[in-house]
């Protein structure tokens, strides 16, 4: 589904993830951290650019893999993206939803 | 001669010990088996333990009933694994040398992962049934409890038989019911995913299975810590769930040889090619079973599935050959949902489990995605089937390696 996000046009899925990460952007972010009830400051970018990362590496993400990346802890990410942080951080970055869960 | 060296005789070892020596020619290949067991467990039947379903004498059998003749089997536990030397290095200081190595060392609990879940509460109001001493500690802590909250929590994915946690629930429910205590027992339903499973058209099914048994969900919720002594379990965010009797299923990880070696990744897994198996460590090193990182449910079905794609893979590699088979995730499961009553699932990397019929000869076609009695029926033939056709690698009838979409209800 097509929709607005941070002046521009993009893809979405039904739960509201970016379908091609080149249509990501900074202001696209903010969008969807706004949305997400998310403020972001320099720590919250550090573990987005880090989520991008490993995803163009093709790493499987879990929570464990972030608090172990010396990035942030686990209760650092928590702070940062309260009440499921795996799956906000993940929607912010323009990355699919992780499915480190099967 | 050459050697092949299967590392574990669990499900998959044996599965490949039983294959290979029906095919390698005698004269030019060893194969041997390395596993310090005594018993092999049926870890299937360790849900059905707590319930008094199952007695523990009757799912372990010793574990050299399994491994064929002519396959040298190592009694021993092996301490590191050296790619470049190819050879693996035994507690007890030996080398065994080989030009094959297939790992199968499938996964274990491992609680200590967790602050406060190994502490002095460990099996007196904290267990496990994913173990045998774990599943029987717990059966006699049920005997006699006399209700509370009964708290199933899941630790972090992935674990092995993901549906097992749900098992335990839906049977803990009927458990209850049929002892006229169900009205003292609360049962919730604690987990890191977002909902009761991992796909969604099968959580939709089991979600409503856990309302309708008055089985409470509380999803998104990542452990920290077990505080034993005030009985509670505290989530990263802070959020509290209080227990009487706490059934968690600990991380799994794979065998610390892997860290010792050099080759696993955060949880001991090692690297593999979800295809062809192959190791991503060295080309003559495959993983199979639990051990590896393959996306696809830890389960004994899908071991069955990828031996066979294996044993051909094998083939071709001794032979210099590209690899021609590929593995595609095939998994499928049986989901006991009490009152005698189960649920099929059949599912691949891609698709997700769906509704329609499942063919199994001499048993006849199974309900996917539906509560029957024939599929209970099914879940407890599996255990003949486990001794007598999985084991020791016979083809079970109608059901291929690969995932078949005959029946299915497939939307695209
Ligand atoms: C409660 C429960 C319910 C389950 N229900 C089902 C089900 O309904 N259907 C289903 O398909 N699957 C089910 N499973 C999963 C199934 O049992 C496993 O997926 C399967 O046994 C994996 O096989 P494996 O060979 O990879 O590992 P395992 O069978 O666990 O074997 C690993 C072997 O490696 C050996 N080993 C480990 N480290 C070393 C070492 N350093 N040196 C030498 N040997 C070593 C171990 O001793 C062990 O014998 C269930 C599991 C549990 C716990």
């Amino acid at each position: 589904m097509e929709t607005q996000i941070g002046g521009s046009s993009v893809e979405v899925t039904d739960e509201g993830y970016l379908k091609d990460i080149n249509q990501w952007s900074r202001e696209v972010a903010i969008g969807i951290a706004e949305k997400e009830g998310v403020t972001l400051a320099d720590d919250h970018w550090k573990v987005l650019e880090f989520l991008q990362n490993q995803y163009k590496n093709g790493t499987p993400l879990t929570i464990r893999s972030v608090g172990k990346s010396g990035v942030c802890s686990i209760k650092e990410l928590y702070a940062l993206f309260p009440d499921g942080p795996l799956k906000k951080s993940t929607k912010i970055a323009g990355i699919p939803k992780p499915v480190s869960c099967i | 001669m050459k050697n092949i060296v299967i590392l574990g005789s669990g499900t998959a070892g044996t599965i490949m010990a039983n294959h290979l020596t029906g095919d390698l020619p005698k004269d030019e290949w060893t194969i041997s088996i390395i596993d310090p067991l005594k018993w092999h467990y049926y870890q299937p039947g360790f849900l059905f333990v707590p319930f008094e379903m199952y007695d523990p004498e009757e799912i372990r059998k010793p574990i050299e009933k399994f491994i064929p003749k002519g396959v040298d089997f190592i009694n021993k536990e092996a301490d590191v694994i050296l790619p470049e030397e190819n050879t693996v290095r035994l507690k007890d200081g030996t080398n065994v040398n080989y030009d094959i190595l297939i790992i199968a060392t499938g996964s274990d609990i491992a609680p200590q992962e967790t602050e406060g879940m190994k502490g002095p509460c460990w099996r007196k109001d904290v267990f496990d049934f994913y173990s045998n001493d774990g599943a029987i500690a717990l059966r006699d802590k049920l005997k006699d409890w006399e209700g509370g909250h009964l708290v199933v929590h899941i630790t972090e994915m992935p674990i092995k038989c993901p549906v097992a946690p749900l098992e335990f629930a839906f049977l803990a429910d009927s458990f209850f019911k049929d002892k006229n205590m169900r009205d003292k027992v609360k049962i919730s339903f604690v987990t890191p995913l977002s909902g009761a499973f991992t796909k969604p058209k099968a959580t939709a099914v089991l979600q409503h299975l856990l309302t309708e048994k008055n089985i409470e969900v509380v999803p998104d919720f990542y452990i920290e810590k077990v505080d034993g002594e005030n009985k509670k379990i505290v989530d990263y965010g802070g959020r509290e769930v209080e227990y009487d009797v706490l059934v968690t299923i600990p991380t799994n990880m794979g065998n610390p040889l892997m860290e010792r070696s050099g080759i696993g990744d955060d949880l001991n897994f090692v690297p593999t090619d979800k295809g062809t198996l192959q190791s991503k460590v060295k080309d003559n090193i495959f993983v199979i079973g639990d051990a590896t990182d393959v996306p696809t449910s830890k389960a004994g079905s899908v071991a069955h599935f990828e031996a066979e794609i294996l044993l051909d893979n094998i083939k071709s590699f001794i032979r210099g050959e590209a690899f021609k088979e590929e593995f595609d995730g095939h998994a499928n499961c049986f989901i006991e949902t009490g009152n005698s009553k189960a649920i099929l699932i059949d599912f691949n990397y891609e698709h997700e489990p769906t509704t329609g019929s499942f063919p199994i000869t001499g048993i006849g076609p199974m309900k996917l995605l539906k509560e029957t009695r024939m599929n209970h029926l099914g879940k407890l033939a599996f255990k003949w089937i486990y001794w007598n056709m999985l084991l020791p690698g016979r083809k079970i009838p109608l059901v291929t390696p690969n995932m078949s979409k005959a029946g299915k209800d497939i939307e695209d």
